[in-house]
């Protein structure tokens, strides 16, 4: 699904965070980004979502080179993204009608998008049909963060970028979010890379974990995860030691 | 603002207005007794017709000036190297009061009306401009990121963020703005004109000597003024109903 090929990047006037960089991930998969602040997991994230050219390599997906954005590529923020003068109703349908704007031009949107199960469908999935009335401002954390998730999901994704966004959730409203992620992505069968720096939440929705360390970032540091799916049991709290230690070494 | 402290205020003005017409007893500052049969008989005469020609002005002023401020506030807004080229000239011009315009406005466009809506525009374009484009930047980097994921171009940015996101700054630039273009609009009526309040209170309360028809066109002025500001109001809770309750 993803392949990233000797991957080179760095901000302007800022040391290199990739050098030489490879990365594969499969379709279907679930991983997580892991890694201390300024390690390079949002940067990773954003090339991933064709939002930022490489400096050198190169990444493709489904074998097509990235150069722009893809129609099916969903990216999910902290902070959500939602329009604070559109209803949560018209923000999930914000996709659909960027797609409108432009046409089937294969840039934008794509030549042959499925009509996929629409906006009310996800609203109602997602469990806030009955708000879908409101603005952004009006409720609350978690029933935003699942309106980014119902607009990103109506356009029929293959692929689901998340940088942290879960973070500035409660305990249960986050566990409830990242079950939910985990049930809709095998449903799916969509591919998953979440960015985090919990380690709890990188065990819990990782099927796979990619360390990052200290930049520049030159071998990908890849963790298979046993206790993918599982919550507070021996095997997530042996992955959880495992990871600390890797995280403390970087 | 509320009908309540609207209705509170005006009666408070009009008690202190009575009080000082008691208090200085001379023809210049009748009673609001006599200044309301004025405006009772002045509405059936000429009034109307001098209040639709200053609202006409300020309307086509205020049209121009937005059809022409908010697509270059937008603009600059989102083009840091445009607005870095531009934002000097407009910072040049920006404090100086657009009064002193007046008579340049008037020999360069001439004594008819495009000269009087000419210079209700440069009062408010400034204003517009400046707050649209302050918008347009301030709209945080991760919403725009988030749409340009969806696959947004420059086009779909400006009809779906950039304008809407523009919309509360362009309103308050019109709030804030009211009252200078009245002002203005006073000024710009006291030249070569029959028709238009500022006209009809200068030749009332000068020529005239009518003191009581001269405050009912004061009055009519402040309708126009107020109207102005309940319109924008009123746009506001049409055009940005998010802000509700905030």
């Amino acid at each position: 699904m993803i392949s990233v090929r000797s991957l080179g990047f760095a901000w302007p006037s800022s040391p290199p965070l990739f050098e030489g960089f490879d990365l594969e991930i499969g379709a279907g998969e679930t991983w997580a980004i892991l890694g201390s602040s300024g390690c390079g997991k949002t940067s990773m994230l954003t090339l991933l979502a064709g939002l930022l050219a490489p400096g050198s390599g190169e990444i493709r997906i489904n074998g097509e080179r990235l150069v722009r954005p893809r129609p099916r590529t969903g990216l999910i923020l902290q902070d959500y993204g939602l329009l604070p003068w559109a209803t949560l109703r018209d923000n999930a349908g914000l996709g659909l009608r960027v797609r409108r704007f432009y046409g089937p031009d294969g840039v934008h949107a794509p030549r042959a998008a499925s009509p996929g199960r629409g906006v009310d469908y996800w609203l109602e999935r997602l469990a806030i049909a009955d708000i879908a009335g409101r603005y952004p401002g009006e409720v609350s954390g978690g029933q935003r963060q699942r309106t980014a998730i119902a607009r990103t999901l109506a356009l029929d994704p293959d692929l689901l970028l998340m940088d942290e966004p879960f973070s500035s959730l409660d305990a249960l409203i986050r566990e409830d979010l990242q079950d939910l992620t985990l049930e809709l992505c095998g449903e799916g069968g969509l591919t998953l890379v979440l960015v985090t720096h919990s380690i709890e939440e990188a065990a819990r929705v990782g099927r796979r974990i990619l360390l990052l360390g200290k930049a520049p970032n030159r071998e990908a540091q890849v963790f298979d995860n046993p206790a993918f799916g599982k919550r507070d049991d021996e095997l997530d709290l042996a992955m959880r030691r495992t990871l600390r230690a890797a995280l403390e070494k970087a | 603002m509320r009908r309540r402290d609207l209705a509170l205020a005006s009666l408070a003005l009009l008690l202190a207005w009575e009080a000082a017409s008691l208090l200085i007893a001379q023809p210049i500052l009748p009673s609001p007794l006599l200044v309301a049969k004025a405006l009772a008989r002045e509405l059936g005469a000429d009034l109307p017709a001098h209040f639709a020609a200053s609202l006409l002005r300020v309307l086509a002023g205020i049209s121009l000036s937005v059809l022409l401020a908010t697509p270059l506030g937008l603009l600059l807004g989102q083009s840091r190297r445009l607005d870095r080229l531009l934002s000097p000239l407009v910072y040049l011009l920006y404090p100086i009061p657009k009064v002193v315009f007046v008579p340049v406005v008037l020999l360069l466009l001439g004594i008819g009306e495009v000269a009087k809506i000419a210079i209700i525009f440069i009062i408010l374009f400034f204003q517009i401009l400046v707050l649209v484009r302050d918008q347009a930047a301030s709209i945080p980097p991760q919403l725009v990121l988030s749409l340009r994921s969806l696959g947004a171009g420059r086009r779909a940015l400006l009809r779906l963020v950039y304008l809407p996101a523009s919309l509360p700054g362009l309103l308050t630039a019109l709030r804030q703005s009211v009252g200078t273009a009245i002002a203005v609009l006073y000024i710009a009526e006291l030249f070569a004109t029959r028709r238009g309040l500022g006209y009809y209170i200068y030749f009332e309360g000068s020529t005239l000597m009518d003191y009581p028809a001269m405050y009912a066109g004061i009055i009519a002025m402040s309708v126009l003024g107020l109207g102005l500001y309940f319109g924008v109001d009123w746009l506001e809770k049409r055009l940005c109903p998010w802000k509700r309750g905030r």
